[in-house]
């Protein structure tokens, strides 16, 4: 594919709000993840959370769009000047050549789950609960496209833990396609008592903060956060290189509803595929940000997938420990921590992971390393068989 | 954007299969909406059918409805799923289990909850390694997944089987979203002609909103409004004529996309 340039970019999770402060976190090996205090849920598990009090209301004109989901959406745009960036692309192109690509799991269900506790004598639901502007799993790009007033074409991609690193593969085919010039791309998820308690009946909660990779890694930390990007065919700025999204790879695994392929095959074929498009051999991939949930058998079929793929030697990770698994917006907040990594010159270590899994063989970084990647792949999978890899690289503009 | 229509399916009352709904949407036949039966397909080992609830169910029978009329192996196309809002049965057992004193969520209800779920049996069930993408535009879903097939056709070149797909929400959430009736549709896509071609389209965002088609015949005109996958009706009423015909289809943000369709 014809490389499509990340030339603004912003972040809110756990771990921090901007690209700034989650540099810092990274840096500092502080994990985002706290013991979980979230709504009325009895869970014994960590999560990441973002602080209430920095979740603002929408916008006055977009009230119809106030849900936990879309503050967590405007507080990421309102970050890192990403708002006028977008701004100053719509004066560029025209509202109606942007389009915008968001990735959730379950947008505003938390709305639904608060609702339902309101039911009337009758069963029905409160008369002041908006579905499909909260709920609806289109109303977080819905709700970004009504912020710019943009036109252009616009989608939830819904896809579990995969759905924002597939949100890129749509932005940029629409933009070969010709149908955009540019593309916010995305994922926003949220804390909320579905997957909580979900992930709970599966047993696939940690109580302690998630360790990814780790010998006694024993399940996921949800997080909850934001990730956004413009994508333009162009570079913008004065640097004499910047970095872009060289290739997306997308695969299913065909095998089971909520456990990875045992062999990793469809992890497999979603970075083979990633390299293709990117016209790139394994080695020139310098480090791969891995989905790395914590679970026994994901980290266990990753580390398989990634060596039939790479070998042994390519330097890896999930910052998962920091952020918690934030679902469907994993894919843009770990595509952002890769090009963060590649213009500041660092590879990610791995809070909360001290002893790597001995069965393991992948070069597993559990300290950071101040070593710049120039090309770094991101791995997102999900529930359902569903695979995205990503590659993030820096080139000549 | 250019793409070709090897074989179309449809599941709603009334038009059970491309056969019968042919003749009815173009018009050869009175339209009579009997309920539709609850979908049936073999393409699940039993195992995982008794997992699935009749959501699933529909979008795989109409998937593989539209593979079938083609001759292709199950596992040979990529395939786009598309629903306004996803399994309203599996979101409202959830929700009542979640507002209640005891919230153990069934693992398997959890996992069914995902909006990429018919895709995710889509996979077990063909096993297809295929990309697979599960999308959502609210009210105009279906012109957004048309887009999306569209795009995949042009740009990565390969066939693409686009299934759409959504059903009545109980309630009390089918008191603040009302979807009619059922109704799936899917549409096979490929990137050259070949024998088994039925139309040719030719997709293109409009740059002002044109007036959105609508169906002539009134109750298909209240099954076109009353479940947004149904929206689809147009298109599939042009594909089941002899003539030319302009589709125009509502997207997101008050713009709409025009369909031109040759069929042969």
């Amino acid at each position: 594919m014809q490389p499509l340039f990340i030339n603004h970019s912003a972040v809110a999770s756990g771990a921090g709000v901007g690209l700034d402060s989650t540099v810092i976190a990274l840096g500092e090996m502080r994990s985002g993840l706290a013991p979980c205090e979230f709504e009325t849920v009895a869970l014994d598990t960590f999560v990441g959370q973002i602080a209430d009090p920095l979740l603002a209301p929408v916008r006055d004109d977009l009230i119809e769009f106030d849900c936990r989901n879309n503050r967590i959406a405007q507080l990421c745009l309102r970050q890192d000047d990403f708002e006028q960036a977008v701004r100053g692309a719509r004066e560029q192109y025209g509202a109606a050549r942007i389009g915008v690509f968001i990735g959730t799991s379950t947008s505003g269900i938390l709305e639904t789950e608060l609702a339902y506790r309101r039911r009337d004598t009758s069963g029905a639901l409160p008369m002041d609960f908006r579905y499909g502007t909260t709920h609806n799993t289109f109303s977080v790009a819905w709700f970004v496209q009504t912020y710019f007033g943009l036109t252009g074409p616009s989608m939830a991609i819904s896809t579990a833990c995969s759905s924002s690193a597939k949100a890129f593969g749509s932005a940029a085919r629409m933009i070969a396609a010709g149908l955009c010039d540019a593309a916010v791309v995305g994922g926003v998820d949220s804390l909320c008592l579905t997957t909580l308690y979900g992930f709970g009946s599966l047993g696939l909660l940690s109580p302690v903060g998630c360790r990814p990779f780790d010998a006694d890694r024993d399940g996921i930390s949800i997080g909850e956060g934001a990730g956004m990007v413009l994508l333009e065919k162009k570079a913008r700025g004065r640097s004499a290189d910047s970095i872009a999204l060289l290739g997306v790879g997308e695969s299913s695994d065909a095998y089971h509803m909520s456990t990875p392929h045992p062999e990793g095959l469809g992890a497999r074929m979603a970075m083979e595929q990633a390299l293709k498009s990117a016209g790139l051999q394994p080695g020139g991939v310098d480090y791969i940000n891995l989905h790395g949930t914590g679970t026994r058998s994901n980290d266990a079929t990753e580390d398989k997938a990634v060596r039939a793929v790479f070998g042994n030697d390519t330097p890896c990770s999930s910052t998962k420990g920091w952020t918690g698994h934030t679902l469907g917006a994993c894919g843009a907040i770990e595509a952002i921590i890769c090009a963060l990594a590649i213009e500041r010159g660092f590879m990610p270590g791995s809070v909360n992971t001290r002893a790597v899994d001995p069965a393991f063989g992948l070069r597993y970084l559990v300290d950071n390393r101040d070593q710049a990647p120039a090309i770094a792949m991101s791995n997102a999978f999900g529930f359902g068989g569903t695979n995205c890899s990503l590659l993030i690289g820096r080139v000549q503009a | 954007m250019k793409l070709w229509v090897e074989s179309a399916a449809i599941l709603a009352p009334g038009l059970t299969g491309w056969t019968d709904g042919r003749a009815v949407l173009a018009g050869e036949k009175p339209y009579e909406a009997s309920p539709l039966a609850p979908p049936v397909t073999d393409l699940l080992p039993a195992v995982e059918r008794r997992r699935t609830g009749s959501m699933v169910k529909l979008a795989l029978a109409v998937g593989h409805q539209a593979l079938f009329c083609a001759g292709r192996p199950v596992d040979s196309v990529a395939t786009v799923f598309v629903s306004s809002g996803g399994d309203g049965d599996v979101i409202n057992d959830i929700c009542i289990t979640l507002a209640g004193s005891d919230r153990q969520v069934s693992p398997t209800r959890f996992h069914n909850s995902v909006h990429n779920a018919p895709s995710g049996y889509w996979g077990i069930a063909t096993h297809s390694h295929h990309p697979s993408t599960s999308l959502c535009g609210f009210d105009w879903s279906f012109a957004i997944g048309l887009m999306e097939a569209a795009a995949q056709v042009q740009v990565d070149r390969q066939e693409v089987l686009l299934v759409a797909y959504d059903a009545p929400y109980p309630d009390p959430i089918g008191g603040v979203r009302r979807v009619v009736e059922p109704f799936g549709a899917a549409l096979l896509f490929t990137r050259d002609r070949t024998d088994r071609t039925m139309a040719e389209l030719e997709v293109k965002m409009d740059a002002r909103p044109q007036e959105i088609s609508r169906m002539n015949d009134l109750a298909l005109e209240r099954l076109r409004t009353g479940n947004p996958c149904a929206r689809a009706l147009p298109l599939l009423a042009a594909l089941a004529g002899a003539q030319r015909q302009q589709v125009t289809l509502e997207r997101n943000a008050g713009q709409t996309i025009s369909v031109s369709v040759r069929t042969f």
